[in-house]
């Protein structure tokens, strides 16, 4: 009941942003130097072209006006046209936008499924070699840039070992289960078409992995400092005096605060997985929402730029409303608070 | 004469930290017998939460114990398996921590921490009780420790309680499992007064209707006069003495427990009290000779070269002082 | 105001001392990590200053070519091999450094001032409608994943340098203003920022004088810990081809060059990737160690 209106209150908040964000991204598309009609074709483009397509993005009429116009046909399910595929951008949006959800969603579960683990485990041993170890990743996991992760992985385990692919979602000549989700290994296991499952995350393991180190090594280093802060508060040293077993101090009372800077730290992680994914997609041609985005703007495709970003943003807020759905589920003081408000 | 429940001899506790190593405890022994009240005094940060944790063996990672015996009902608590500390931990020995927001884990309610400390002591003993029986044990618990309404309590969380409530779910905790010495250490320091004194009145009755032992940590000798049976004072890490509270109060023989008696407030008047002057010496180079020695206005050079070993000074009081020989 | 420094000195003002710089660099010294970064950073500062007289053919940076010593893997001659132009790729990087170093420069300078002022009006009129429109306004550009801004800010400029570090500037000032609005909202309440204002200090002395100091440990933490983001904001946007454009040697520019030489010519692409990799964890390594003795100052 009152986490309903919570979240009214952020879904409402979101609202706003989107369309602020909507309209700096619509205004600097526009008002920043260059013609947008000219650099969006070529420079020897005729005239007569250039002119049609100013018209077509009605950028002869006044900047407000022109944004009313987006916003109206935003609001009835049209971004405009690409200038690339020659077809609504929000169709566009809709057909890639699985593939790059996939890739982030594998992302994010390696990202859970290691740092969590490590975190914990170097905490536990602080101080030790393990400990030391896990440090010393986490600071080249934390400090390599993902796409230059990428070049590597491609380099080494796709060139080098030959032991993924590195081009797609799926091998030439596997077919694409039919689009349920749109998410190729949820679909394959629904239509129980196994082995396209396997082909499909053997594709996803490369650029996903790729994505998910940094976020691995920045949520492990954070796990490992909470845990140690948490290991020597009284209310552990309180736990393992009443003589609870080590499993349940460590899997309950333990875990759950120290998870709570983690969680709350995933908002930015997720913000670096959507970012670098643009150019993940492009180096393992990746054929997502991202990797559209970046022809896009390597084509000067104004439409199908600010439908990306806003999509982009779209997702991004999504995500940052469940983190922090979660970490008020995981911090009962942090749900005391908002409620008082 | 009783039989000796704990029996702490030459614990040594030193710490690691970044510039070297912290000497703390030096050569501590203490004992306590059976339905013994036994009051540790003993200003901020000179080892009696270390000397406590040693003996339930919680010491933070950055500890070493270069030596330590602790016998507990004859046993070496330093040389127990994890199994045999567990059941020392579940059903003879519990702690109560000095400042109970940071004892209680903040993220879950009362019910979720208590309900695991009722059912892990009653698995010690054979019992594995049902959801409901551990709810009756649990509200039985809070109830013992003076708590109104245990239902409400079990649905709270720590940060709903205030602090004289949160300090009372800890001890209900700790009667869940100390059956035979309950540690409390300065109880009721991070309280107001009033709240400080009914914790107090409320852990001496328990003990005495539950006859068993307690070591009571306190700063101040005037907290425990009407509690405890016997008195050890400690300073800088070392016992420096040891009594009948009665005896403590009449007659203190080691300098540091005189002025610690002189720093108490009496209500006859007499101005300010006097207090000690200087402070606790630097724990990673320690003085050689006796601890109190830079602080102490009878100091001798002796005091500067040897360490005083506890004397009897006659009905089993002592002193680690070189005034009442060597 | 005489009474203002009085009280000053007596320590009842601003809680910040100046003469503890030896102190904080004392502890800075005390950990191998951050000199190690402190290290890197210098070196790699230097090298790019001097690079037309350090690198072995200064004119390979820029465009050169020599396609009968094109591809050659390392050697003596060629430390880090030579790309597909015959270009030596060690001399390349280290002109890479120079442009890296220079976006980093130039990005914080021109966003950090605007960004702290911004934070410490907001910080201090917290709840009035100045905050509000500052904070909205930051909020907006936050937003979205300050990659994907970087991108599309660029996307629609001239692909260039400069162009790219415009771009970058634009979108980088609300994490200043968000930490430094987090700082200064909270220190106003503080006692001797409430003893200032009772004596009749004036805003400009409030902000600048006395919240300020305060926040600038953590701004500098944060700038020494975003040339590192910076450099690789750089790096990604030309190496999708939206910051600088070849024959620049620009790190990013010559990964996505030698990726489509990949594998067989991986000395192209290898030894830009660790140049990269060095100079962030020199930042990093050097942030952190900012961040420490800040953050036991404050303790």
């Amino acid at each position: 009941m009152r986490l309903t209106t919570y979240l009214a209150k952020r879904i409402g908040y979101t609202v706003f942003v989107l369309i602020g964000l909507s309209i700096l991204i619509f205004t600097l598309a526009r008002v920043l130097p260059g013609d947008p009609a000219r650099m969006a074709l070529s420079p020897r483009a005729p005239e007569w072209a250039i002119e049609r397509l100013r018209e077509q993005l009605r950028l002869n009429e006044p900047l407000p006006i022109q944004y009313l116009y987006w916003l109206r046909d935003a609001f009835s399910g049209s971004l405009g046209e690409s200038l690339v595929t020659r077809r609504d951008v929000l169709t566009d949006i809709t057909e890639f936008l699985p593939a790059t959800l996939e890739l982030l969603l594998f992302a994010l579960i390696f990202d859970v499924a290691l740092a969590i683990p490590i975190g914990m485990l170097a905490g536990r041993k602080a101080n030790t070699w393990v400990d030391n170890i896990v440090r010393g990743f986490a600071y080249i996991g934390v400090t390599i840039p993902a796409f230059v992760f990428a070049i590597i992985f491609l380099l080494v385990f796709g060139y080098v070992l030959q032991i993924a692919p590195t081009v797609g979602r799926l091998s030439p000549g596997v077919m694409s289960p039919p689009k349920i989700t749109g998410l190729i290994t949820i679909d394959s296991l629904i239509t129980g078409n196994f082995s396209t499952f396997v082909d499909a995350i053997s594709h996803l393991i490369l650029p996903s992995f790729a994505l998910a180190l940094g976020p691995i090594a920045q949520e492990a280093r954070i796990t490992r400092s909470s845990v140690v802060e948490n290991l020597n508060k009284d209310y552990i040293l309180a736990s393992i005096s009443h003589g609870l077993p080590e499993r349940r101090i460590i899997l309950k009372y333990l875990m759950r605060p120290s998870l709570i800077p983690t969680i709350s730290i995933m908002g930015l992680d997720i913000a670096s997985l959507m970012g670098w994914a643009f150019l993940v997609e492009s180096i393992f041609n990746w054929p997502g929402m991202s990797r559209y985005g970046i022809i896009a703007m390597l084509r000067k495709d104004l439409n199908a730029i600010v439908g990306v970003v806003m999509v982009t943003g779209l997702v991004f807020a999504i995500a940052n409303i469940i983190v922090d759905v979660i970490v008020s589920l995981l911090d009962p003081r942090i749900r005391m608070i908002e409620r008082a408000k | 004469m009783s039989n000796t429940l704990l029996n702490v001899e030459e614990l040594h506790v030193h710490f690691k930290v970044y510039g070297g190593i912290l000497k703390v405890l030096n050569d501590v022994a203490l004992k306590v017998n059976e339905k013994e009240k036994v009051g540790l005094i003993g200003e901020s940060g000179c080892g009696k939460t270390t000397t406590m944790r040693a003996i339930m063996r919680i010491l933070p990672w950055n500890a070493i114990v270069p030596k330590a015996k602790i016998y507990f009902k004859g046993k070496n608590i330093m040389k127990m398996s994890d199994s045999e500390l567990k059941k020392l931990r579940r059903g003879s020995i519990s702690m109560i921590f000095q400042d109970p927001t940071a004892a209680l884990n903040p993220v879950f309610k009362i019910r979720d921490q208590l309900f695991d400390i009722v059912r892990y002591t009653n698995l010690e003993v054979g019992k594995n009780l049902s959801k409901k029986e551990t709810e009756e044990e649990a509200v039985r618990l809070l109830r013992e420790a003076a708590l109104p309404e245990p239902e409400r309590i079990l649905d709270s969380y720590p940060f709903q309680l205030s602090g004289g409530m949160r300090q009372r779910v800890c001890i209900a905790m700790a009667l869940a499992s100390a059956h035979d010495l309950l540690i409390a250490d300065e109880p009721g320091t991070s309280l107001d007064v009033t709240i400080e004194d009914q914790i107090l009145r409320l852990l001496k009755q328990i003990v005495e209707e539950k006859r068993t032992s307690i070591i009571l940590i306190s700063h101040a000798l005037g907290a425990v006069k009407g509690f405890v049976d016997r008195v050890y004072v400690m300073y800088a890490g070392c016992i420096v003495e040891s009594a009948s509270t009665s005896d403590v109060f009449r007659e203190p023989l080691h300098p540091y427990t005189k002025g610690l008696l002189a720093a108490v407030p009496k209500l006859t008047g007499g101005g300010v009290p006097e207090g000690i002057k200087g402070r606790v010496p630097d724990y990673m180079n320690p003085p050689i000779g006796c601890r109190f020695v830079t602080r102490c206005e009878y100091a001798m050079p002796i005091c500067e070269r040897k360490q005083p070993r506890m004397i009897n000074a006659g009905n089993n009081h002592e002193v680690a002082c070189f005034l009442y020989g060597e | 105001m005489f009474l203002l420094e009085k009280l000053k000195d007596l320590g009842v003002l601003s809680p910040r001392k100046t003469e503890d710089y030896k102190k904080a660099w004392y502890k800075f010294s005390r950990n191998p990590f951050s000199v190690a970064g402190l290290v890197i950073v210098i070196v790699v500062v230097i090298l790019a200053i001097l690079a037309p007289y350090v690198t072995p053919y200064p004119h390979h940076a820029e465009f050169f070519v020599d396609f009968a010593n094109a591809n050659q893997p390392p050697s003596l001659a060629h430390l880090f091999g030579t790309d597909q132009f015959g270009r030596d790729v060690l001399t390349r990087v280290i002109f890479g450094f120079r442009y890296s170093l220079i976006m980093a420069a130039t990005i914080l300078v021109i966003v950090t001032p605007p960004g702290v002022i911004l934070g410490l009006i907001a910080g201090y009129y917290r709840d009035r409608w100045i905050d509000m429109v500052i904070m909205r306004i930051a909020d907006i550009f936050v937003a979205v994943p300050p990659l994907v801004l970087a991108l599309a800010i660029c996307s629609v400029l001239e692909p260039n340098l400069f162009n790219a570090m415009m771009a970058v500037s634009l979108m980088w000032w609300p994490w200043y203003t968000r930490l430094v609005y987090g700082m200064a909202s909270s220190l106003r309440m503080e006692p001797f920022i409430q003893a200032a204002e009772i004596i009749g200090a004036s805003k400009f002395h409030i902000m600048f004088k006395e919240i300020l100091p305060n926040c600038l440990g953590a701004i500098l933490t944060k700038v020494t810990l975003d040339a590192a983001w910076v450099i690789i904001l750089g790096s990604a946007l030309s190496f999708v081809g939206l910051g600088a454009q070849p024959p620049t040697p620009d790190l990013g520019t010559m990964l996505s060059d030698g990726a489509k030489y990949m594998p067989t010519v991986w000395w192209i692409t290898i030894f830009p990737a660790m140049a990269i990799a060095v100079i962030i964890l020199g930042f990093n390594l050097l942030g952190d160690g900012v961040r420490d003795v800040f953050a036991a100052e404050a303790h």
